[in-house]
C-alpha cells in the first residue's frame, strides 16, 4: 500500500467526495462553528436532539482539507443516537480508531476539528463539558 | 529553460548537506525557501569553527579567546553593514530575526511617537509581522490604522494613497520589500518618498528581499530595516535590524538589561551607546558569526546572479502552471515578481496537495503564509506556495507539475 492509500483511504476519498449528514439543519437545536488557522479548515456543526438530550439529527458544512471533512463526516454518523452527555465526553483516540489513518501532528489537527466544533455546540446548547484538551494543542483551533 | 544562467545551481547544490538526504525515498525537491532556507557547508563549518576556536562570552572579557570572540562578532556585524549599504555599523543592531526587529521599532519607536490623530500605514499583503505589532501599538497609543489595498494582481494600488493621508497624520508607513505569498516586488523608492512627504518614518521589512537581490538602504531611503538570517542560508535565531543612527538614539530601548546599559545605579541608570543599547543580555554570538558566513557565501554566488536565475525560475513555473487550465496562479506576472509562486488546484484543498506532494518527494507550503488580510482578499482560506532559490533547479519544478497530475488524478 503506498503512503498515499495509507492515509487517503478509500473510506476517507469516499467521505469527502460523499459527505454523510451534510448541509446545516433548519430548525437546529444546536449550532458552532470553527476554523483551524494553521491550514483553513472551516466547519459548521447543527444538532437536533430528540427525547432525553439523544442526538437525533447532525447537519454539517465545510470548507476544507479531505481529512477534515472527511473525518467530520464520519464522526456524524458515528454519534447519532447517542447522547449530548456521553458525546461531550467521547475521547479523541475514539475518533481517531474510526478514521484509522496515520496522522502526523499537523493533520491530527485536521481529523480533530469537527469533534472540537461539535463539542462546543453541545456544550452552548445543553451545558456538558468542554474537554481541556482539543487534539494535541488548544488554542491552534478557534471555535466560536 | 535553455537560457544560460550566471550561477550553477547544479554546482551550487553540492554545498548543501541537506540534499544529500531523501525524502520519501525520493531525491528532495525543497520548494519552500521562503519559509526558511537551507544551509551551506561554509556556513555551518564557520559556526563550529567559532564554537571550537574562538569562543567566549563577547565584549565583556580581557582574556585572548574573549577578544577573538568579539572580532568574530563584530566582523559580522561589520559584514551586514556593507551589505545592505548602511552608513554605520553602530546602525546594525543583532536581533532574533525580522520579526523581533519590527516589534523593535513598533514598541521602541511607536509607543513614545504615535498617538490620537496620527495613523499607522501598512498594506493588506503584509506578513503578520510587519502587520500585528502595528496594529496592536496603533490600539495601545490611540493611532488610526490603515491599509494600502491591492489590485486584482496583487500589486499595491498607490492611487489609494491619496485618500489614505486625509484620515489622519501619517507617522509611519510599513510595508514589505518583497511579499511572501505572492512574490510581488513593491515599489519601495515611491513608498519612501510619499511617506517622507507626510512626515512619517518609513519602515521596510525586508525578510524576502535581502536573501534574493541587493538591497541598498541608502538608496531606498527608508529609515528602518528588518532581515532574517534564516531566509539567507544563516542559522535561525539571528536576523538584523538596521535603523537610521538618529532615529535610534532618540527612541528608548527595548529589551533591558547587562550590556545595554552605561551605568546602573539604585535611582538611575543610563543607556550605552549603539548599537549596543538594544543588545540585552548575551547576544546570539555563534549564529551571528553564522549569518556573516552566510553573507559571504552569498557574495561569492553574486545577488545579481541569484536574483536573474530565480526570475528565470518563476517565469518557467508560471509558464507551466499556466499550462493547466486547472491551476490558478495569483500574483502579478513574472516580470514583476520574486522567486514565489502561489497557486491553487480546482477542487483540491492545498493542505491535500501539499501532502501529496510530500509522497512525491516535494516540499511546498499550504496555508496562508502569515498573510491572512490577504487570503481574504484573494477570496480563499489558503494558497499552495512554491519559492526559490540559488539551489533550485528547473527539474524540481518539473516534478512539481508531474506532482500536481497525481494531486489531480488523486482526487478526481
Amino acid at each position: 500500500m503506498s503512503e498515499f492509500e495509507q492515509l487517503y483511504r478509500e473510506v476517507i476519498l469516499d467521505h469527502y467526495k460523499s459527505p454523510r449528514n451534510h448541509g446545516l439543519l433548519d430548525p437546529r437545536d444546536a449550532y458552532a462553528e470553527g476554523q483551524n488557522p494553521l491550514c483553513g479548515d472551516e466547519i459548521s456543526v447543527t444538532v437536533r436532539f430528540g427525547e432525553g438530550d439523544v442526538i437525533e439529527e447532525v447537519g454539517f458544512e465545510g470548507r476544507g482539507c479531505a481529512i477534515s471533512q472527511a473525518a467530520t463526516s464520519m464522526l456524524s454518523d458515528l454519534v447519532k443516537g447517542r447522547t449530548a452527555r456521553d458525546v461531550a465526553a467521547m475521547p479523541k483516540d475514539e475518533l481517531l480508531d474510526e478514521i484509522g489513518i496515520p496522522l502526523t501532528p499537523v493533520r491530527l489537527k485536521c481529523a480533530l476539528l469537527g469533534l472540537g466544533v461539535l463539542k462546543v455546540a453541545l456544550h452552548k446548547a445543553k451545558g456538558t463539558p468542554l474537554p481541556e484538551e482539543w487534539g494535541t494543542s488548544a488554542g491552534d483551533i478557534t471555535l466560536n | 529553460m535553455t537560457t544560460p544562467a550566471a550561477l550553477d545551481a547544479h554546482a551550487l547544490r553540492a554545498d548543501f548537506p541537506i540534499f544529500e538526504r531523501p525524502s520519501h525515498g525520493k531525491s528532495l525537491a525543497f520548494l519552500d525557501s521562503a519559509a526558511s532556507s537551507q544551509k551551506p557547508r561554509q556556513m555551518l563549518d564557520a559556526m563550529r569553527d567559532f564554537y571550537e576556536t574562538s569562543y567566549a562570552n563577547v565584549h565583556r572579557g580581557v582574556y585572548e579567546l574573549a577578544e577573538r570572540a568579539t572580532e568574530g562578532l563584530e566582523a559580522a556585524r561589520e559584514k551586514v553593514r556593507a551589505l545592505i549599504n548602511a552608513p554605520s555599523a553602530r546602525e546594525v543592531i543583532f536581533v532574533r530575526n525580522a520579526t523581533e526587529g519590527l516589534n523593535l521599532v513598533a514598541y521602541a519607536w511607536g509607543l513614545s511617537n504615535l498617538g490620537p490623530g496620527d495613523l499607522v500605514v501598512v498594506t493588506e499583503l503584509e506578513h503578520h509581522s510587519n502587520f500585528v505589532p502595528w496594529q496592536f501599538i496603533a490600539s495601545r497609543t490611540g493611532a488610526g490604522f490603515a491599509l494600502i489595498p491591492l489590485d486584482e494582481q496583487g500589486e499595491l494600488r498607490l492611487d489609494a494613497l491619496e485618500g489614505i493621508a486625509e484620515k489622519g497624520r501619517v507617522k509611519v508607513v510599513a510595508t514589505g520589500v518583497v511579499s511572501n505569498s505572492l512574490g510581488t516586488v513593491n515599489p519601495v523608492e515611491q513608498l519612501v518618498a510619499w511617506a517622507h512627504e507626510q512626515g512619517a518614518i518609513m519602515v521596510a521589512d525586508a525578510a524576502q528581499a535581502v536573501p534574493h537581490r541587493k538591497v541598498d538602504v541608502q538608496a531606498l531611503g527608508c529609515d528602518f530595516l528588518a532581515i532574517s538570517a534564516h531566509k539567507m542560508c544563516g542559522p535561525s535565531g539571528v536576523g538584523a535590524l538596521w535603523g537610521r543612527a538618529e532615529l535610534l538614539e532618540a527612541m528608548d530601548p527595548f529589551l533591558l538589561g547587562g550590556h545595554m546599559i552605561r551605568s546602573v545605579k539604585a535611582d538611575e541608570t543610563t543607556w550605552g551607546e549603539l548599537p549596543h543599547k538594544f543588545e540585552a543580555g548575551t547576544s546570539p554570538m555563534a549564529e551571528a558569526v553564522g549569518f556573516g558566513a552566510a553573507i559571504d557565501y552569498l557574495e561569492d554566488v553574486g545577488f545579481d546572479a541569484i536574483e536573474r536565475w530565480e526570475h528565470e525560475l518563476a517565469a518557467y513555473a508560471l509558464d507551466q502552471l499556466a499550462e493547466l487550465p486547472w491551476v490558478a496562479s495569483y500574483g502579478p506576472p513574472a516580470s514583476r515578481r520574486a522567486g514565489i509562486v502561489s497557486f491553487n488546484v480546482d477542487g483540491v484543498h492545498p493542505h491535500d496537495v501539499a501532502q501529496v506532494l510530500d509522497f512525491e518527494g516535494i516540499a511546498i507550503r499550504a496555508g496562508h503564509h502569515c498573510c491572512q488580510p490577504l487570503m481574504k482578499k484573494l477570496g480563499v482560506a489558503a494558497t499552495n506556495r512554491a519559492s526559490f532559490y540559488l539551489y533550485t533547479v528547473p527539474e524540481e519544478i518539473d516534478r512539481l507539475v508531474a506532482g500536481l497530475h497525481v494531486v489531480r488524478k488523486a482526487f478526481a
